[in-house]
């Protein structure tokens, strides 16, 4: 037996200079940025105040971090790709294809996992409690180990760029392609293992989040008054709750067959593919709904706060939300219609599918009705909002379209199915994500971003998302499949050299996010909100001080109907004075814990070892990552108080900065 | 006016894209084409005043617009909401009927109806090109199908490795192959003329350049192609089907003279292996090494 399993060194790609200068520009990168935490002495703050936090908010902006920087590594994917295929017309490019296929693969792994769940995840982790009136999540120390899991999936598939491969499969790892006879190298494994460990982390922030919304809201708040976004983040977590244990077994299966010679899903032995694409599409068509029901509740806190309106229906939108939860269920079908299931089989599927539109209509008409008789004030988070409303009823019509059976016989698996669903995950998770940064950035950070770069990133983003879809779906229409290292037929070349076009666009919208962070950071003091409540906001998110403090609230709020800020803010107003001083207790808060930075640690060494089959080192870090939870359970301190000066020191002056702007524009507003 | 975005979406079509599944040359994908165009069109009733509405309300209800009422209690509407869940209701119940009818009448299984008796084409999906077996002509081809024209042709069609889709776009339906089972699917070229086949589903290294040809030719011309494909070229025996699976990319048409009798039946029941072969071993000299092989 080998000391390092299959790990030698000819894993890394010496002779192919892409990977190789783009991960070293990485790992310089990476070093660079430790090297100047380390000199400026950052590293104690932060591993005191982000590494080993537990608080909700700290790891919401971690998980959003996160989520951009695979945001942009699968951007860069997505280049690579479409730069390709504008290339390789009768021509083979300058990506082989054995190296072509892994950047496919991995552009949807990242996008789906490590970029658009850990952006959707983060904002859920950042607004929930606070909107729900609580001070943090039902298990913090469990909530931090889901994000450190979850990075640790992120930087197994990143590892595969210099060491090994990454699976070449596309980004569900269909067998039997992706059993030993033909992929036998560490691709699928790296897949395997990061999506697992990732999955995880992805599960535990689903119990968690489910039992704080269940569990633990502020007094009064009763199911029927929680925001909009707290409805959609309980449906989606109850979706994880059931879904991923799916995704977990299948890829168990797929992984005993790959490591143990089990027979699931192989040609041989009684093997049966088409298990695999029940299973993993009964994940992941829920998933879908994972991603973008979260995405519909920022739009109705954005859509609500900007049009300066309660949300219409709210109640009709409640039972749509839970309508798509469950509907989302009964659809998995349709992504194999073409696997001759039969008229009968594939009707109800198709049907099923495209009664979901019911529920996302009724909540287009809502959001409509929303604006409807509102006073809108287009700040960059509404631009988006009516940006996502537009292009999500094409993807929504593209996406019912598929539904159709005839019809997905023609257009499965062609260029239309990745312009679809790019439509509704750019136009609707994307865009979601962008509003809610953008309008809670403010709540983090205490200071806005800056409003024109935000903006000349949306029009860049929308055009850029016109000019690389429509192009994909025409070619998508004349035959054009997906994941093509090169073509030849004629026809399709413009509209390739379109999209080509398009994603330039997408690339400047991209260097306007970025400029906007860094003008917005420089500006800070320009741009500071003193009030917690930039956006004349409604819930209870905007009733505390922006950045809030660890506890979040002073007091509990009591919450006596919907829109509770909006009422307080209202009587406020009226009075020309702040209710008065509440009566303050020191508040118990958990202690910060490096248990999840820790097994995350240990569990990137066992996921790691998993994919080169150093056995040893498999046993090392499952031990390791088990006795670090033990002895996390061992703990005798698990909270630290919060003395009564400190709670009502940081409240007052919050009241403070409160009073002097009802005093400044409570005779403007009355 | 949803009529008039169909004609302008057909025109469209036709007028752009030549070679697409718009531009049908048989029945399949001729009624293929109508289903899809006609659930277009039934969305679009809804579709386009809700995009035109969402716009109009957005701009007309903007802050700076002092002649918009702001009425910031108009939370509720028992009418509205009746309306907004009736009408994605009503038009998905529609379209319900026009997704029942169309994937009974379109299901790849169901026969063309023709006076004309199906010609029958076993196809095996391989790595990677296409191997398509005559039955009751006694040949094969490779790369290549040649079909009389107006006379439906019946697919029967498996993998001898992975997972591929055998996909004609101007002549309808897709349909999965896949090892050890078999699907059907029945085509009809109504046009002569070459007609783009393809693989729908990624199936590893060489998928882009697993393309075919599909000759749709008279009666006349089919009988003398067979004719010729009788005489010339190799046979395929199992030897031969064993050489042919190996992994290669790029393949040129080619014709067999004979194929081994229950060639087809073999393959589905795995009496021969599968390929086996792994996608490394014929990455060719550019492949990565990998550790541990």
């Amino acid at each position: 037996m080998r000391l390092l399993g299959k790990l030698t060194w000819a894993a890394i790609p010496w002779n192919q200079p892409i990977p190789l200068i783009a991960g070293a520009a990485v790992i310089v990168v990476i070093l660079m940025v430790l090297a100047w935490v380390i000199v400026r002495g950052h590293l104690p703050y932060l591993w005191r105040e982000w590494i080993t936090s537990v608080d909700h908010k700290r790891i919401g902006v971690m998980y959003t971090l996160l989520g951009l920087a695979m945001l942009l590594r699968g951007f860069i994917d997505a280049i690579m790709m479409r730069s390709q295929q504008a290339l390789a017309f009768r021509a083979p490019g300058y990506l082989p294809p054995e190296h072509f296929d892994q950047v496919f693969s991995a552009h949807g792994t990242i996008m789906i996992f490590f970029a658009a769940m850990p952006l959707m995840i983060g904002l859920m982790n950042f607004a929930v409690p606070l909107q729900l009136g609580v001070r943090d999540v039902a298990f913090p120390t469990l909530n931090s180990t889901s994000f450190w899991l979850t990075a640790t999936g992120a930087l197994l598939v990143n590892i595969s760029l210099v060491i090994g491969e990454f699976a070449r499969t596309g980004w569900l790892p269909y067998p039997p392609l992706s059993e030993t006879t033909y992929l036998p190298g560490v691709g699928v494994d790296y897949y395997i293992w990061s999506l697992q460990i990732s999955g995880v982390g992805t599960l535990l922030t689903g119990i968690n989040f489910v039992t704080t919304i269940l569990k633990i809201r502020a007094p009064g708040m009763s199911y029927l008054r929680m925001p909009m976004f707290c409805w959609t983040a309980l449906a989606a977590n109850l979706l994880i709750i059931a879904a991923f244990p799916v995704l977990t077994a299948t890829l168990a299966m797929l992984a005993l067959d790959r490591y143990l010679g089990f027979h699931f899903f192989t040609n041989s032995g009684g093997g049966n593919m088409m298990m695999f694409i029940n299973l993993i599409w009964a994940w992941g068509h829920p998933e879908v709904y994972i991603l973008v029901l979260p995405a519909f509740g920022i739009f109705s806190e954005v859509i609500s706060t900007f049009s300066g309106k309660p949300l219409f229906g709210y109640r009709s939108m409640v039972a749509a939300t839970l309508f798509i939860c469950l509907v989302s269920f009964m659809v998995w079908l349709h992504h194999f219609f073409t696997m001759g299931a039969g008229g009968d089989v594939n009707a109800v599927f198709g049907i099923a599918t495209s009664i979901i539109a019911v529920g996302t209509g009724v909540k287009i008409y809502n959001w409509m009705f929303t604006m409807y008789g509102g006073r809108i004030r287009y700040a960059t988070p509404m631009l988006w909002a009516v940006g996502f409303m537009v292009t999500f009823i094409i993807g929504g019509m593209t996406g019912v379209l598929l539904a159709v059976p005839p019809a997905d016989f023609q257009l499965h698996n062609s260029l239309f199915l990745v312009a679809h669903f790019h439509n509704v995950i750019i136009g609707g998770v994307l865009f979601g994500a962008f509003a809610g940064i953008t309008y809670w950035f403010p709540k983090a950070f205490g200071f806005k971003l800056h409003e024109g770069w935000g903006k000349a990133a949306f029009w860049f983003a929308i055009v850029g998302f016109y000019v690389t879809f429509v192009p994909l779906y025409v070619a998508g229409i004349l035959g054009m499949t997906r994941r093509l290292q090169h073509y030849d037929v004629a026809e399709w070349r413009p509209w390739v050299l379109a999209a080509g076009v398009g994603i330039i666009v997408l690339f400047v919208s991209m260097v306007c996010q970025i400029i906007q962070l860094v003008v917005s950071i420089r500006h800070r003091d320009a741009l500071r909100d003193e009030t917690g409540d930039p956006w004349n906001g409604r819930s209870l998110e905007w009733a505390t001080a922006s950045p809030p403090p660890a506890f979040n609230f002073a007091v509990l709020p009591n919450v006596q109907g919907g829109e509770p800020y909006w009422h307080v803010k209202q009587h406020a107003v009226a009075a020309g004075q702040l209710a008065a001083e509440p009566d303050y207790q020191p508040i118990e808060m958990p202690r910060n814990s490096p248990t999840g930075f820790i097994t995350a640690f240990f569990t990137t060494i066992t996921g790691f070892s998993l994919i080169w089959h150093i056995w040893w080192m498999v046993g090392l870090g499952i031990a390791a990552a088990y006795g670090v939870f033990v002895w996390f359970a061992w703990r005798d301190i698990a909270e630290y108080e919060i003395p009564v000066e400190e709670v009502a020191r940081l409240d007052r002056e919050r009241r403070r900065a409160r009073q002097e702007w009802l005093d400044a524009h409570a005779r403007e507003i009355a | 006016m949803g009529r008039w975005i169909i004609i302008s979406c057909v025109a469209f079509a036709l007028g752009g894209c030549s070679g697409g599944i718009f531009d049908a040359r048989g029945p399949v994908g001729a009624a293929d084409a109508k289903i899809l165009l006609d659930a277009v069109g039934i969305m679009l009733v809804i579709v386009v005043p809700t995009i035109v509405g969402t716009i109009f309300f957005a701009w007309w209800f903007r802050a700076s617009n002092a002649r918009a009422h702001y009425r910031p209690d108009f939370v509720y509407s028992g009418r509205i909401e009746i309306i907004v869940w009736a009408i994605p209701l009503l038009v998905i119940l529609f379209l319900g009927g026009v997704i029942w009818i169309g994937s009974h009448m379109l299901d790849p299984f169901q026969p063309i109806s023709s006076p004309n008796k199906p010609i029958r084409v076993q196809v095996v999906s391989l790595d990677w090109k296409w191997l398509f077996i005559y039955p009751d002509q006694g040949i094969a081809s490779v790369n290549e199908i040649v079909a009389p024209v107006g006379t439906p042709v019946h697919f029967f069609l498996t993998s001898a490795s992975v997972m591929n889709a055998f996909f004609v776009p101007q002549l309808g339906s897709m349909i999965a192959t896949m090892n050890g089972m078999v699907t059907q699917l029945y085509l009809q070229a109504d046009q002569p003329g070459d007609y783009l086949g393809e693989s729908a589903q990624f199936s590893g290294d060489g998928f882009a350049g697993m393309h075919f040809t599909l000759r749709a030719v008279p009666q006349a011309g089919f009988v003398q192609w067979i004719a010729t494909a009788q005489q010339t070229g190799p046979e395929l025996d199992k030897a031969a089907y064993e050489t042919l699976q190996e992994q290669s990319q790029g393949v040129r048409p080619s014709t067999y003279r004979a194929v081994a009798p229950n060639l087809f039946d073999a393959i589905v029941k795995r009496q021969i292996p599968p390929s086996a072969a792994s996608q490394v071993a014929a990455t060719g000299p550019g492949a990565r090494p990998v550790g541990g092989h």
